[in-house]
């Protein structure tokens, strides 16, 4: 096992994903000689050659149609969106075109070897346009499938899982952990399941939920709560659509208890969605409201970033609020 | 490395604009409207096989329009899209390539499909969405699509199969096939983003793709001179730095031409070509459009004077490859097996319900299980409302 970052898993990935398929590409803006702004594409190009690893002029909804049309000729484009916040040019090729390719021709034709990549997230002081987390746009969509992994050994296993799923994966990665989240990571080839969460810690008193970078600070509130005898159990969803509704289920149905936490701002988050679900399956079991601890529904502010995110402390808070209820 | 393309360029010490408008474009024409062919002209690879063909398709096409507006009228139909007047442009294009050649269409390029031997039976189970539709009855009518045929099924949002076009051709250029993909669409849907997205990829990732544009002059209602200020969309294809060709439209035999130049070209030179196709489109936008809200009669006429299916039969007759008498029996036969096929079609079952969830993904996910089986339970439970599925399942 080696010690990688975010970055160096999502590379190692990458990398061998290429050298297993000729057909396999990589590319976005500066995604080529450079290696991607955040560096994800480092090297690539020297391996692996100009015509397979790439840069494309600025143009979302361009990369985002190139690679539909690749997809569908049968190559396994890896598309990059230099950040999240600019994918809504793409939002019709995406939402229009790569969600629906399959079910509108009959499954003439398929565009299941598409994977976008893209950075998401706040907590890099990047202000409105540099921290957006737009999952829930995408999980509004039959036919997509949109993961997010916590650290780097769920990059490096749920990116290979995405590449080669047959359907078209969004793969939102938290910036802010691209450097700060280090760990073990196997060199060689592993895939993680796509749809199916991870109970990263058991807990008997209440059920906290997240995905991504949230998952950190939910951790720091579960060891917050530990001091005050609360034992909480902490799930990563990992797969945002579709979801595992059957873990989610079964843990409430053991704790009575869920909190959901999320960057994006509240309504209509998928915090929402997934609030919905278990009281519908959960009623009779549920000891206190769902709790939602998510970003204000504002823009994502600059010089206030401290106080507008769903922090540790103020998940902390609900744990309690829920407990107490 | 930057570019150096401006070096050769003139220095000025005045300002000095360079007009809109300055950019000639050329048109080719290679068959006069009486049959006869143009003094000069580089002529098309073509003969008696191939020109009988292209015509029994075009008179197919026609055919085929006017039964299905009739059938839209008498209520059998709830849509249609006809080609009136520019059948050329789809028919020739699709005669200029080869069969492994990708096309992908707007949506008034039937002929392509024709031309490829999509059968009749398949245009209409996928008009009357029933359950021999190729596309499952998923998609209102004309929405075609056939990857034996390789005729990628089209979408309705306008212009998102322009980087599509872009990104297949540069499957196939990595690949190394004898393979090229031809992107077609209106000069209205060239205002959409798509088109400058997937044209500049084009050029800048040298993928061998023909754009080929059918300029036929109205987007709905809205005329070309309300929608571009520039020489067509020709002069755009400069400004890319791609190879562009501008052709009459209705001049079957140049579109012909054009398309196997630029097919040529693309592949020898692994780079885009943009095709402009000058025509017009005499009918509605669709059967839910009515053109003399917005257009006189006389100007139809001009256009009429100039149909392109006319003018490859007087082709035909020129070569005597062709007939009258054999004319009148292919319009003929064409009614009576279009009309035939209309009824046997829309008295064919609508897909099974179990296609409400397949194909969203590769396999049906937990969720959508549920869902369908929610819904099934529902269909039983109230029959007489749901008579297309109810007792079907």
């Amino acid at each position: 096992m080696a010690q990688m970052n975010m970055l160096h898993a999502i590379n190692n990935a990458l990398d061998i994903a290429m050298s297993e398929d000729d057909s396999t590409l990589c590319f976005g803006e500066d995604v080529g000689h450079f290696g991607g702004v955040f560096r994800a594409t480092s090297g690539l190009q020297d391996k692996y050659g100009k015509l397979r690893c790439f840069n494309t002029p600025l143009v979302e909804q361009g990369i985002i149609g190139f690679a539909n049309g690749l997809a569908a000729q049968g190559s396994r484009p890896i598309a990059e969106i230099q950040f999240a916040d600019y994918i809504f040019p793409a939002f019709d090729q995406i939402v229009n075109e790569a969600a629906k390719f399959r079910y509108r021709s009959g499954n003439e034709f398929d565009v299941g070897k598409l994977t976008i990549r893209s950075p998401y997230g706040g907590g890099i002081a990047g202000g409105l346009y540099h921290s957006q987390s737009p999952e829930a746009y995408f999980a509004h969509t039959p036919g997509l499938k949109v993961v997010i992994p916590r650290n780097p050994y769920q990059a490096k296993g749920l990116l290979l899982a995405s590449i080669r799923d047959d359907n078209p994966v969004i793969f939102f990665e938290p910036k802010r952990l691209y450097r700060a989240s280090v760990g073990e990571v196997p060199e060689e080839d592993y895939q993680l399941p796509i749809g199916k969460a991870e109970i990263v810690q058991v807990g008997s008193d209440i059920t906290i939920l997240a995905w991504g970078a949230q998952m950190e600070i939910l951790q720091k509130a579960a060891d917050l709560a530990t001091n005050d005898g609360i034992a909480c159990e902490v799930i990563d969803l990992r797969s945002i659509l579709p979801w595992d509704i059957e873990t989610i289920v079964n843990s409430v149905m053991k704790t009575g208890r869920l909190l959901v936490s999320q960057e994006a701002p509240l309504t209509a988050g998928f915090a929402s969605e997934i609030a919905a679900t278990i009281q519908q399956e959960c009623f009779l079991h549920l000891e206190s409201p769902v709790e939602r601890v998510c970003g204000l529904d504002t823009p994502y502010p600059l010089a206030l970033e401290k106080e507008y995110v769903a922090d540790h402390l103020k998940v902390y808070e609900a744990i309690k609020r829920s407990i107490n209820y | 490395m930057s570019s150096e393309l401006y070096n050769d360029d003139p220095i000025v010490h005045t300002p000095t604009f360079i007009d809109g408008t300055s950019v000639e474009i050329p048109e080719l024409k290679i068959l006069k409207q009486d049959g006869s062919i143009y003094e000069g002209s580089d002529m098309p690879d073509i003969d008696e096989i191939l020109a009988v063909k292209v015509y029994k398709t075009l008179a197919f096409h026609r055919v085929l329009d006017e039964r299905m507006v009739a059938s839209q009228r008498q209520g059998r139909l709830s849509f249609y899209m006809a080609a009136l007047g520019e059948e050329a442009a789809s028919v020739g294009g699709a005669a200029g390539l080869k069969s492994q050649d990708m096309i992908m269409s707007q949506y008034r390029e039937q002929g392509a499909l024709m031309f490829r031997g999509f059968s009749l039976e398949n245009f209409m189970n996928q008009m009357f969405s029933n359950k021999r539709d190729l596309g499952k009855g998923r998609q209102m009518p004309i929405h075609y699509g056939s990857k034996e045929l390789n005729y990628m099924t089209i979408s309705s949002p306008l212009g998102t199969q322009i980087p599509q076009a872009t990104g297949y051709a540069y499957g196939q250029k990595l690949k190394g096939l004898d393979e090229v993909t031809l992107c077609y669409f209106g000069e209205g849907a060239a205002s959409e983003g798509d088109f400058h997205a997937g044209l500049n990829m084009a050029a800048v990732q040298e993928a061998p793709v023909i754009f080929f544009c059918r300029n036929n002059g109205y987007a709905i209602s809205t005329p070309s001179n309300e929608q571009f200020k520039g020489n067509g969309i020709a002069s755009r294809g400069v400004g890319y730095g791609i190879n562009t060709l501008r052709v009459d439209g209705n001049d079957i035999l140049a579109v012909i031409k054009a398309t196997q130049t630029a097919r040529a070209y693309a592949l020898k030179e692994n780079a885009p070509v943009l095709i402009e196709a000058m025509s017009y489109r005499l009918g509605a936008h669709s059967t839910s459009d009515d053109p003399s809200g917005y257009r006189t009669r006389e100007e139809e006429d001009k256009w009429l004077a100039n149909d392109p299916i006319l003018r490859m039969k007087n082709y035909l007759l020129a070569q005597n490859w062709w007939n009258e008498e054999q004319d009148k029996s292919l319009f003929e036969g064409l009614r009576e097996k279009i009309l035939a096929a209309v009824k046997i079609s829309e008295k064919i079952d609508k897909p099974h319900i179990d296609t409400l969830i397949t194909d969203v993904y590769d396999v049906p996910s937990i969720q959508l299980e549920a869902q369908l089986e929610q819904v099934k339970a529902h269909v039983n439970k109230y029959p007489q409302a749901y008579p297309f599925t109810a007792g079907k399942f």
